[in-house]
Parts: C-alpha cells; sequence; structure tokens
C-alpha cells in the first residue's frame, strides 16, 4: 500500500487517504464507525453499495465500498438501501414457470433492453440477458446467469424501467431449482434410510464408545481416494 | 498489479517441482506428531493469549484475552434507568441474529405456529453464513454413512465434542440438504443429476456439497427469500444488548438497541434463541479474520451475564489458508475445497511440508511452523509472510475449466488484482476463522437457562475442539431447525413468562466490583472500530 495520500471527498468533507485502500477502508481512516453499509467485507453481502464520481468523468459510477480502491479526488456517497418490489409467493403451489413470473412481477414485461443493468453489476453479470432468459421460459439459463449475484441493488437503483432484476432472479433460481430439477436419488434414499431408523443402531454404538474405542476406530478408518 | 519480481522468483521454483509434486504423497501425521505440532506452534497455546476470567459461571477458566475483557465489563445499560413495563413487543419467540443460524430457528418456529420475531444487529443475512464458500458436509453417497461422518468430526474435534450433539448433526444432516434442496437451493450435481461431493480436511469420504464457490449465500438467499414470503416480523440494525430474565429466572425477552437513534426497545417473549454467531472481529492474538464485520461475540457476553455457561472457549479456529496478498484481501477466506480438489501447499523452496488434507488445526500449525521456525515462507512488500497454495494444479487435475466452473468468485477476486490462478499460485497464512467453542447446548438447543436456546456458531459442544470443513453450516440448519422446533414448544406448553427483571445484571456487576474491575469498559462490544488513534484521541470523550 502506498504512503502517499490523496484526496477525496466523503459526502462532502475533504479528506486526505492513503492511496491504495478500499474505499471502505479509507472511509474508517478517515474516521467514519459504519453502521449501514458494511457486512462482510469481501464482495459476498451486497451491503456497501457506493455511488462516486471522478473529476473529468461527467457519469455516476457505482461499486462495492469494501472491493473498490479509492482515486484522487474521488467524490462518494454510500447508497442507503432502499425499498424495492418483492413478491410474496408459495414455492409449493406455482403453475407454470412463465406465467407465474409474470404474475409475480408483471413489470418484468416492461424491461427495454437498454442494458443499464449490465453496466453497474460489480458482478460483472448481466441483469438484462439473466432477465430475457427468463422472459423467454429459459429458466436453467436465467439461473446460471444470475447466480454470482450479490443482491447489491444496483441494478435495481438504475434500472429506468423499474424492474428489480435479483428479486426476479432469485425467484427464477428457487423455481427452477425445485421443480425442474430433479431430487437425486441417492439423496432419497439415504433421507428414507434415516426416516425409517437404519442408521441409529450403528450411531448408538459409536456414541457410546469409550474414547479408548473411538480412537483405535478413528486410526483405522479408511480414505476415499483422492 | 500481479506478483512482485521476489515473489515471481519463488514461483518459479514452485512450477519447477510441480510435476514431481503431483507423484509426491506425503503420509499423515501420527497422533503423537499431531500433539506436539499443535503445542509448539497452534496459536491456542500461546502463554500470553489467554488468561482466566474472574468472574461467571466459568470463573477461573482460560479464555482469549479479547473475549475475557468483553466477559470482565459492564452492561451497555444502567439496569436502575430502564423501564420494563413499557414492552414495546410482546412474543412467543424472539430469535436473535440474522445469518444461517437465526433465519433458520425464526422459519422453523414460524411454521411451528410461534409468533416470531427476528432481530438482527446489521442487515438481514449480513451474516458469516453468507461468506461461506467451501460447502456444507453430509452423507448423502452411498459409500458414505452417518457413522463415519460421526468418527470423523469427534476425531476432528479432538474427542471432545458432546457426544450427544454430534449424533444429532450427522443424523440430521442429509435430511438438511433434502430440506435446502426443497427450499430450491441451487446445488452443484452432476450431469445425472446427483449431488457433486467435495473433500475437507479430516473427512475420509466426499462428502461436502456445493453451490459453486458461493454455498453459503446461497443457502442464505433462499431461507432469507421464504423468511420474507412467509411474512415473519424481522428487525433489522437492532442488536440485542442484554437478555431479560423473570423472577424465576427463566429467559424471557431481551432489550435490543436501535443502532442509529440509540434508543432501547424492549421485547418481551416467551422463549429467546441466541443466534449471534462468532468472535472473529475481536482479532484473537491480533489474526487477521475471514468474519464479518458483526462477530462481535455478543451473543456469548449476554448469555454469560445470564447464566449461561460456555464450552471450549480456549479453542479457536485459524483458518489455514487467508489471503496473505495482495493488501487489499489480507485475512479473507481462501476455500479450503481447493485443497479438496488438488491444490498443493508449497513453501519458498517450491516443496510440500504437510499432506494439505490434515484437519485446520494441525494444517495452520504446519504452516507456522514452516514460516516462523523454519523460515521458509515466502515475503510480500508489506512484510507480510506466508507460503503457496498451487492453485493452477486444480485444472491440471482435474482439467480445463475446472477452476472456472468452481472456483468463480476466487478467479474473479484475483483477477481485480492481476493474479490469474490459473496460472500463478496464491499467497497464504492461517486467519482466525470459527469459534470452536461457545454457550453450551443439548440436542435441542436448550441452555442452562430455561426458555434460552442457542444455536450456530454462538452455541458450543458440537465441534469439539476443532471444526471441521463444511461442519458448520450443516450445525447451524441442524440446530437453528432443532432450536426453533423447541423453542416454539416451549413458548407453547412451558409456564407464562413472570415479571421482567435485570436482576442477573446487577448481581454480575456486584460479582465484577468484589474483583475489584472498575467501570469504564462496557460490552457486548456490537461493532468493531477500525478508526484511527489519531482519531479517537481527537473525539475528547
Ligand atoms: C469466510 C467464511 C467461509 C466459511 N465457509 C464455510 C464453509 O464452506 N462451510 C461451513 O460449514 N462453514 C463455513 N464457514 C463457517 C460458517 O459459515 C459459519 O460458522 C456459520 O455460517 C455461522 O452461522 P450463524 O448463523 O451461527 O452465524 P452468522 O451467520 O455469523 O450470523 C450471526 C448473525 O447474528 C447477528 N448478530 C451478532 N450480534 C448480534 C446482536 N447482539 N444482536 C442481534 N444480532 C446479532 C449478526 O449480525 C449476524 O446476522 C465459513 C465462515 C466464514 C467467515
Ligand atoms: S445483478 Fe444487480 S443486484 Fe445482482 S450483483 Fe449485479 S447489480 Fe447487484
Ligand atoms: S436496466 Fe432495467 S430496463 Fe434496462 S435492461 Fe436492465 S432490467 Fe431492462
Ligand atoms: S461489505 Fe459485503 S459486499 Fe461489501
Amino acid at each position: 500500500m502506498g504512503e502517499s495520500l490523496i484526496p477525496i471527498y466523503i459526502m462532502g468533507k475533504r479528506y486526505e487517504v492513503p492511496e491504495g485502500l478500499t474505499i471502505m477502508k479509507a472511509l474508517e481512516w478517515a474516521g467514519y464507525q459504519l453502521i449501514r453499509g458494511c457486512g462482510c467485507r469481501g464482495g459476498f453481502c451486497g451491503a456497501c453499495a457506493t455511488v462516486y464520481r471522478v473529476p473529468g468523468n461527467f457519469r455516476i459510477q457505482v461499486g462495492l465500498a469494501c472491493q473498490t480502491p479509492v482515486t484522487p479526488h474521488m467524490t462518494l456517497m454510500q447508497l442507503p438501501y432502499f425499498p424495492v418490489n418483492k413478491a410474496i409467493y408459495d414455492l409449493d403451489k406455482v403453475g407454470s414457470p412463465l406465467e407465474t413470473l409474470l404474475q409475480l412481477y408483471p413489470e418484468a414485461a416492461r424491461c427495454l433492453g437498454c442494458n443499464t443493468c449490465t453496466s453497474v453489476c460489480p458482478q460483472k453479470l448481466q441483469p438484462m440477458y439473466y432477465v430475457a432468459a427468463a422472459l423467454r421460459g429459459d429458466f436453467a439459463r436465467a439461473a446460471e446467469l444470475s447466480f454470482d449475484c450479490i443482491m447489491c441493488g444496483l441494478c435495481a437503483a438504475r434500472c429506468p424501467a423499474q424492474l428489480v432484476p435479483y428479486n426476479i432472479a432469485i425467484f427464477v433460481r428457487r423455481y427452477y431449482s425445485k421443480h425442474m430439477r430433479p431430487k437425486p436419488q441417492h439423496l432419497k434414499d439415504r433421507v428414507a434410510e434415516i426416516r425409517a431408523g437404519l442408521h441409529d443402531q450403528a450411531l448408538a454404538g459409536i456414541a457410546a464408545a469409550s474414547e479408548e474405542e473411538l480412537k483405535k476406530l478413528y486410526l483405522k478408518r479408511e480414505f476415499e481416494k483422492l | 498489479m500481479g506478483y512482485p519480481i521476489e515473489m515471481q522468483e519463488s514461483i518459479r521454483k514452485l512450477e519447477a517441482t510441480r510435476a514431481f509434486r503431483l507423484q509426491q504423497e506425503i503420509p499423515r501425521l501420527t497422533p503423537e506428531e499431531k500433539t506436539r505440532l499443535l503445542e509448539q506452534c497452534h496459536p491456542d497455546f500461546r502463554p500470553d493469549g489467554m488468561r482466566p476470567v474472574r468472574v461467571g459461571p466459568n470463573k477461573g477458566q482460560r479464555m482469549q484475552n479479547e473475549l475475557v475483557d468483553l466477559l470482565e465489563a459492564y452492561s451497555r445499560i444502567d439496569p436502575d434507568r430502564v423501564d420494563l413495563s413499557r414492552i414495546d413487543y410482546d412474543v412467543d419467540v424472539l430469535v436473535v441474529g440474522g445469518g444461517g443460524g437465526g433465519a433458520t430457528a425464526a422459519l422453523i418456529a414460524h411454521e411451528n405456529g410461534a409468533r416470531v420475531l427476528l432481530t438482527t444487529k446489521l442487515r438481514l443475512g449480513d451474516a458469516n453464513t453468507m461468506m461461506a464458500e467451501g460447502g456444507i458436509a453430509a452423507a448423502t453417497q452411498p459409500n458414505d454413512s452417518p457413522y463415519l461422518h460421526f468418527l470423523d468430526t469427534i476425531g476432528g474435534g479432538r474427542f471432545q465434542n458432546k457426544r450427544e450433539l454430534v449424533w444429532a448433526l450427522v443424523h440430521d444432516a442429509p435430511l438438511i440438504v433434502e430440506w435446502l434442496k426443497d427450499l430450491g437451493a441451487m446445488f452443484d450435481t452432476h450431469p445425472n443429476g446427483d449431488l457433486v461431493v467435495s473433500f475437507a480436511g479430516g473427512h475420509c469420504r466426499r462428502r461436502v456439497h456445493s453451490c459453486k464457490d458461493l454455498s453459503g449465500m446461497e443457502f442464505m438467499r433462499v431461507i432469507r427469500d421464504e423468511l420474507w414470503n412467509r411474512r415473519v416480523e424481522v428487525l433489522e440494525f437492532s442488536p440485542a444488548v442484554e437478555l431479560l430474565l423473570d423472577e424465576r429466572g427463566r429467559c424471557a425477552g431481551a432489550i435490543l438497541m436501535n443502532l442509529e437513534t440509540r434508543e432501547h426497545i424492549i421485547v418481551r417473549a416467551k422463549a429467546v434463541i441466541l443466534a449471534t454467531g462468532g468472535i472473529g472481529r475481536l482479532h484473537p492474538n491480533k489474526f487477521p479474520t475471514t468474519n464479518h464485520y458483526g462477530a462481535t461475540a455478543d451473543g456469548l457476553v449476554i448469555a454469560y451475564r445470564a447464566g449461561a455457561r460456555l464450552l471450549h472457549m480456549d479453542a479457536i479456529q485459524y483458518h489455514p489458508t487467508g489471503a496473505a496478498w495482495p493488501e487489499q484481501m489480507l485475512g479473507q477466506l481462501i476455500t479450503e475445497a481447493l485443497r479438496g480438489n488438488g491444490a498443493q501447499l508449497v513453501n519458498v523452496h517450491g516443496e510440500r511440508f504437510i499432506n494439505e488434507l490434515e484437519t485446520r488445526d494441525v494444517t495452520s500449525s504446519a504452516i507456522i511452523r514452516e514460516v516462523r521456525d523454519r523460515k521458509n515462507g515466502v515475503r510480500t512488500p508489506t512484510g507480510m509472510e506466508g507460503v503457496w497454495l498451487d492453485t493452477p494444479l486444480i485444472d491440471i487435475r482435474g482439467g480445463e475449466g475446472k477452476l472456472d466452473r468452481m472456483f468463480a468468485g476466487i478467479v474473479h477476486r484475483f483477477r481485480e488484482y492481476g493474479i490469474d490462478v490459473h496460472k500463478e499460485p496464491i499467497l497464504v497464512f492461517p486467519t482466525q476463522h470459527y469459534q470452536n467453542g461457545g454457550i453450551e447446548i443439548d440436542p435441542e438447543g436448550r441452555t442452562d437457562i430455561p426458555g434460552l436456546f442457542a444455536a450456530g456458531e454462538v452455541a458450543g459442544g458440537v465441534q469439539g475442539r476443532n471444526r471441521l470443513g463444511g461442519n458448520s453450516l450443516v450445525d447451524i440448519f441442524v440446530f437453528g431447525r432443532r432450536a426453533g422446533q423447541a423453542a416454539a414448544l416451549f413458548a407453547r406448553e412451558g409456564p407464562s413468562p413472570g415479571k421482567l427483571t435485570l436482576e442477573h445484571v446487577r448481581r454480575y456487576h456486584r460479582e465484577l466490583a468484589a474483583e475489584g474491575i472498575e467501570k469504564g469498559r462496557v460490552s457486548p462490544l456490537l461493532l468493531p472500530d477500525y478508526t484511527r488513534p489519531e482519531v479517537k484521541e481527537r473525539r475528547y470523550s
């Protein structure tokens, strides 16, 4: 990390912070104890969406505070997380995929194909394409394309047609996974064995073993090959 | 950016030994060798890292200094100033914590007919659960069994786990995988639909089920979505700061704090489930951590003050592979699944020094020995030292595309810093990862205090003194579910709570004073403070 300090503007105030820090660490360096806008600190939770501008560029830029390094004269503001539409549904009681989707999220059909969502996504996903796939009824594709979504909300924040791509995506993934992918036989078998109590005796036996016996059994285990 | 020249020299050595290493078998350590290695190198054995706690149910037992500091502290609230007759919420079951354990408990308690309130410190889902990459352990394969899972878990825990808890864990594990699948979690599958399973250290079978390298996120997203679908009431940014008991010593609710207005909220509940997760943000032994921002041991502190016993709080898990470069990623988790799929640990000279599938405590100790005692570490420009994790081996062994398919998250994160993990290794060093111990529970999640339940990382006894990879995600769902069920039943059939009191806090304060512990430090911590001393000084308070 460079020792040199660079000026940045946090919610209007100027601070000098070390170059190379992430926005999140720069906020803390400047003296902010974060309450909102901080969760995993590792790019997983989507809590830290931040809006910023850099000189010489008229565009609003967005990114995750825990992943984006500060640059000289950056002007930044953390995005409060705002209310969005989330459909309420019973995953057990759904009809045909596309019909259900349009019932839950009729606005999905209004997608303009403008691709604004894609240009803001910090995960480099293409929400426009997963929304389009979902609208074609290709849930497998939509699920695959949206899998890495951290639900940070940036796409919804910028969508001119007021879609919430990430909530559409999670419905699609859950529907796909539950209703369109079969439950594996080996899982069904094991669950049935357990429900029938077939493993109880073995477990009772080993739970009652002396520590010495346990240690012996432990050392004698055979390892499946890597 | 990428690796500086000095580090690249070591990478050349690693490449030169790769063909040899692919054939090389490193035997597992004997129990004696393991014990010696742990005693020499594991941070838990550092003489100055722990001290006995002077008050409370575990008085006299050694624990991490950073935790003892919080246990030997005064409440954030003055019990004499709280008006307990002003009740803001009156519910059957209060769930404290919005990670996987808490969300599951809330969902199941709700399913069992309870009026549920879930309160959490940050947003619902801002939790360690969200970050879990590797996956969830369960004996779902034909060549596996709950029996073998039991044996691995208890051996991994150095035979100190509570056996009835391990039993519950391995017994319910396959049921949990089915439950998650039914909730719509997208597990990795083979083309025929069978679940993909990987190794994690200490397991004798492949039994870790994944959803790419975002397993925890997938489970958390799905359960959270379901909580919303069922309209379970959720309070965010409202951490619990103290439990409430009734005059007969039963747990009967909690005091929460609105983080932004600093007002307190009083919740009366017939049963309370603590699921506040771990301790990483206390930075035991000054280690970096993989944990999320809110992992500050709050649940331990408030349960302890109310009289619950803690178990194994001198056993902290350091994950062998935390990122040691680039600086921006320091301490972040590099999933064990990489080793489970064939990535090797290699020192500065290009040599392996441990079987990569040893348990985490042993592997971490071996890395610390390699770097500190044997001086075989790779040094970074910022003065950090670590060893290599040879990630290109994954594609070499598993065919091109495997890294992208299974570890897209890692590939993506390192690419941002100019490192291509298909071609270059990752520099790693142990990082604080998990609290092995916690509040003592029984198989239904009950604590010593009637009406108080605990589940997930905040609870202790399941994992013994060391947890195996994949065993925490299964733990939070198994015990989250059991606690949710048991708490709903308790709320329905148990006696109604009596008059609310904070007498236990007064008693605890008297105990502190009797030990000569001065006022000044308060707990729970709630949020870590990463501002600089220069800034703090100018707060003049
Ligand atoms: C980076 C990482 C990777 C991991 N990978 C794996 C893996 O692959 N497999 C595996 O099995 N395990 C893994 N683990 C461990 C596992 O994810 C956690 O142990 C587990 O998710 C803990 O779940 P929990 O519900 O107990 O706690 P958490 O998920 O941490 O949730 C705790 C919740 O409580 C809230 N909270 C804290 N204090 C308070 C308070 N005072 N009042 C109200 N709410 C509060 C927090 O904000 C949070 O929402 C990993 C952990 C990390 C950090
Ligand atoms: S798709 Fe939307 S919510 Fe998901 S990560 Fe991208 S911008 Fe964030
Ligand atoms: S921003 Fe909205 S309207 Fe534009 S492509 Fe994305 S989802 Fe469609
Ligand atoms: S803090 Fe979680 S994504 Fe940035």
